[in-house]
């Protein structure tokens, strides 16, 4: 892939999307002009920390954190990869 | 689909939430698109639900599930509370959106949305230059619509254009792409005309012919791959010569709830000419009662109301039959198969009538003149109805 993410970088929700808990679904969902994608439990937990403020590396310890030491460095990594390509989110360098 | 909270109604049903809430908010427009997808009967419908009233119908509708909101029309923008609709929506935690003709904005109104909470903004045009396009729309509009495009941009929201293609401006293709291009629109829709309504009474002039629609392919296809990292195109054709008709508001009752002017609820926002609703109204009913109880809602749910062809064939999940309104007016039932899909005993009346207004169309032969959506002709054609009754 040409623009991996490194852990430093700051990711924040693209202005074009919208995140947001949906009480029906039972899911995070992420809403744009007319459509919906209702996110996966892991994808939603990842996304949520995306504040503008938290760095990948950030994410990565607060989500092992809650699941208990888990190594989820590869996993959350190429969600963030996806959700980029599929301009959900922005990453600064 | 796990975690999503379905229940199954007395009927039978299982009934899944209406995300989509379509708020039709006036039958009221300045233009009169001859294609236009509002019922012919316009005029005989003038009652208009206050701003409480689609407080509530909002609120319930959230309850419900609907996460996505469309303020259409008509035109929308004719409603003064637009923005304090808008603020509502958002309150709610709606995605909303707004589906305009660009008549009516202005700067100041662009800028009041935004800061009501507005997510984003679709403007259609009729065509790609000032001519056709007010000819099509039966006013001067262009020059405003490309300024107010420019200005969606400006103040930063998602910008979606929409032109609605049929035989007077699909030859025109390139030209509406690069307007778009040039617009640095992010999502481009170009809708071939669906015919109910009133493309429905001037079909003969606006059903393209097979060559034409290839031609228009073709370039589409172009633009799809050329801009594929920069705007998403979405080409829906016309499936008059696809041989198997869309899955139709994606299933009825299943995702889709539109609330028409006068506080109707339509599953499609055509269903109110079927024989056999009961139309069911929010100033008599809870948005629950109508999506989880009414027959209306009920009547296609699912598969069980299928005749032959359809009811064995293996692929009536994939379309669902087709469309209840298309199968009403060319086969007079709206329980048969849609008449688009081969398999239906109608399919080759239509064959032969789309060979016809081909014909004529090759000949430059106009059976009949084209009809804008305008009060009067509604009035004219209400007038008609009660004469021959
Ligand atoms: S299609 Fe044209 S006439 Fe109909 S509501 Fe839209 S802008 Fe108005
Ligand atoms: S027969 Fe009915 S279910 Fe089968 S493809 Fe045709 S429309 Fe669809």
């Amino acid at each position: 892939m040409s623009d991996v993410i490194s852990l430093e970088s700051i990711p924040t929700i693209s202005p074009m999307f919208r995140l947001q808990w949906e009480e029906v679904q039972d899911a995070f969902v992420i809403l744009y002009p007319e459509g919906m994608v209702k996110l996966s439990q892991s994808a939603g937990e990842t996304l949520k920390r995306v504040d503008g403020a938290a760095s990948v590396g950030d994410i990565i310890n607060d989500l092992e954190a809650q699941f208990e030491g888990a190594d989820l460095k590869d996993d959350v990594l190429q969600l963030l990869e996806v959700s980029k390509e599929n301009g959900w989110i922005k990453t600064t360098s | 689909m796990a975690g999503l909270k379905q229940q199954v109604n007395q009927a039978g049903h299982t009934v899944t939430p209406p995300l989509w809430l379509l708020a039709e908010l006036t039958y009221k427009c300045p233009l009169q698109c001859p294609y236009c997808s509002n019922p012919v009967e316009i005029a005989a419908h003038k009652n208009e639900l206050s701003t409480d009233d689609w407080i509530r119908v909002m609120r319930e509708a959230r309850k419900m599930g609907s996460a996505q909101i469309g303020f259409s029309g008509g035109e929308p923008l004719i409603r003064q509370d637009l923005e304090e609709l808008i603020a509502e929506a958002r309150q709610l935690g709606f995605y909303s959106n707004l589906i305009t003709s660009g008549v009516g904005m202005d700067e100041a109104r662009i800028k009041a949305f935004k800061k009501a909470g507005l997510d984003h903004i679709q403007i259609s045009f009729q065509a790609s230059n000032e001519e056709l396009n007010n000819f099509l729309g039966g006013t001067k509009t262009f020059e405003h619509k490309l300024e107010m495009a420019r200005l969606v941009k400006k103040y930063e929201y998602p910008m979606v254009l929409n032109i609605v293609i049929h035989r007077q401006n699909i030859d025109q293709m390139t030209d509406i792409l690069d307007m778009v291009v040039s617009l640095d629109a992010d999502y481009v829709e170009l809708a071939s005309t669906q015919y109910y309504g009133w493309s429905l009474h001037n079909i003969d002039q606006l059903l393209p012919t097979r060559d034409q629609l290839e031609r228009a392919e073709k370039i589409a296809h172009e633009y799809q791959d050329r801009y594929k990292d920069k705007m998403k195109i979405i080409y829906v054709v016309p499936d008059y010569f696809e041989g198997r008709p869309k899955k139709c508001m994606n299933g009825w009752g299943n995702i889709f709830l539109t609330i028409a002017p006068d506080g109707v609820a339509l599953p499609c926002h055509s269903a109110r000419q079927l024989p056999g609703m009961d139309l069911p109204s929010v100033n008599d009913f809870s948005i629950e009662q109508i999506w989880n109880g009414s027959n209306d809602f009920n009547k296609f749910r699912g598969m069980d109301w299928m005749k032959e062809p359809c009811r064995s064939c293996d692929e009536k999940e994939v379309d669902l039959g087709g469309c209840r309104c298309q199968a009403y007016m060319m086969t007079g039932d709206a329980t048969n198969t849609d008449p688009i899909c081969t398999k239906s005993s109608e399919h080759q009346a239509l064959l032969d009538d789309v060979a016809r207004i081909e014909t004529n169309a090759l000949n430059h032969v106009e059976e009949k003149p084209l009809i804008f959506r305008n009060m009067k002709n509604s009035k004219k054609h209400l007038d008609s109805l009660t004469k021959s009754e």
